[in-house]
């Protein structure tokens, strides 16, 4: 584990802001893997609840730093503008679905579509934020990101102009609002 | 209740239908990609909430539990189906396969 | 309800058809492994249709979970199992 610099270190080497950060994370994924269990389980006997409470501690001790790396002090207000995202990015893949849709059934489809790569950089910093992104081009329809690496470069096969022209703008613009960049 | 529960399924079996037309028709691997990853995903969730739907007829505890597990395959499935079409698309790159375009048609 | 369960079961049955097609007789790998993933996709649907009809849906929704994960893992070791393979996808724009 990687130890800031900053912060008064204590006997074992550790601040006690990282410490706290890496119980909070440490709790965070309790909680979740806790839920995933009795939701899959779906049983609530004494003796099934303390497995999985005893399964979900280890993983969670042994994993917290897997699912949430960096506990910034924005965190909460990330997730809760990330849930705001989510709205507008199924509106939008059931949109290009049904444009898909009318490509897949046109019978002159190979007039029709026009299949080319683009590609196009971005300012963003965070994995996170990359992948988000790289993830809701793919989702959505007649857009598919073929390579994205951390410097921000994105190679996007689109199906047709019309998918592609709309591509590096809102979408982007409303990532890296929700991770908080500036574009 | 019944209807909406017909209406989500005809509207997830139309994407199915598609979704496996479009792998039929599409010219390259790469145009292929597009219907079997996409519209196959909505096609799902449109799916899996018409039975979660029909699932609450008759409401209890574990019909709730029930219910929220299938849509626990829905999150799964829209977590997945980005990563499984990148690795393909990145399988293809590797390989150093061509896309299909309108040029070559012609020429 | 029961019949239209049924009927849409054996549509998604048909709809696996085209599929196979393209699994069958696709000119590269890729293409046959796009034509495996759809038809898991749709077999996810067609496990938890026959839960309800069986009326056992709390044992279906876990193997059609379980399906669905396996489908996944299919996919992605197999694409990473054939990016090594030049040369293999020459004959790809026959037509």
């Amino acid at each position: 584990m990687i130890v800031s610099g900053n912060g008064i270190a204590k006997n074992d080497g550790k601040p006690t802001s990282t410490r706290f950060k890496s119980f909070f994370s440490f709790l965070v994924t309790f909680v979740l893997m806790f839920l995933t269990w009795i939701v899959l389980s779906g049983k609530f006997d004494p003796l099934l609840l303390w497995l999985g409470g005893i399964s979900s501690f280890f993983v969670a001790y042994y994993f917290y730093d897997l699912l949430f790396p960096v506990m910034e002090s924005g965190y909460g207000k990330v997730f809760f503008r990330f849930i705001g995202y989510m709205p507008w990015l199924i509106w939008e893949i059931i949109k290009a679905n049904f444009h898909l849709l009318y490509l897949a059934f046109h019978p002159r489809m190979k007039e029709l579509i026009d299949p080319h790569i683009i590609t196009f950089k971005t300012n963003l910093k965070s994995d996170i934020a990359i992948t988000t992104l790289a993830n809701s081009i793919t989702l959505t329809p007649g857009t598919i990101t073929v390579t994205a690496d951390s410097d921000g470069v994105f190679r996007v096969h689109a199906i047709d102009r019309e998918s592609a022209d709309a591509l590096p703008g809102t979408m982007l613009k409303k990532v890296a609002k929700v991770f908080g960049e500036e574009i | 209740m019944d209807i909406l529960v017909i209406l989500f399924l005809v509207t997830g079996l139309f994407f199915f239908l598609g979704g496996a037309v479009g792998i039929i028709r599409m010219p390259d691997f790469y145009s292929r990609l597009h219907p079997a990853g996409k519209l196959d995903t909505l096609g799902i969730f449109a799916m899996v909430t018409g039975l979660a739907i029909y699932n609450l007829h008759h409401f209890s505890f574990d019909a709730l539990l029930l219910s929220a597990k299938m849509f626990l395959i829905v999150f799964f499935v829209f977590l997945s189906s980005p990563t499984a079409t990148h690795s393909i698309v990145d399988a293809g790159m590797r390989a150093g396969l061509r896309h299909w375009t309108k040029k070559k048609r012609k020429g | 309800m029961t019949t239209f369960f049924l009927s849409v079961a054996l549509g998604l049955c048909f709809l696996m058809l085209f599929s196979l097609y393209r699994a069958l007789f696709g000119p590269t790998v890729l293409d046959r492994l796009i034509g495996v993933n759809a038809i898991g996709s749709k077999t996810v649907i067609l496990l938890l249709l026959i839960g309800f009809l069986y009326e056992r849906v709390d044992m279906f929704v876990d193997i059609a979970l379980a399906y669905a994960f396996l489908n996944f893992v299919t996919v992605l070791a197999a694409s990473r199992y054939f990016h090594k393979r030049k040369g293999l996808y020459e004959e790809s724009f026959m037509d």
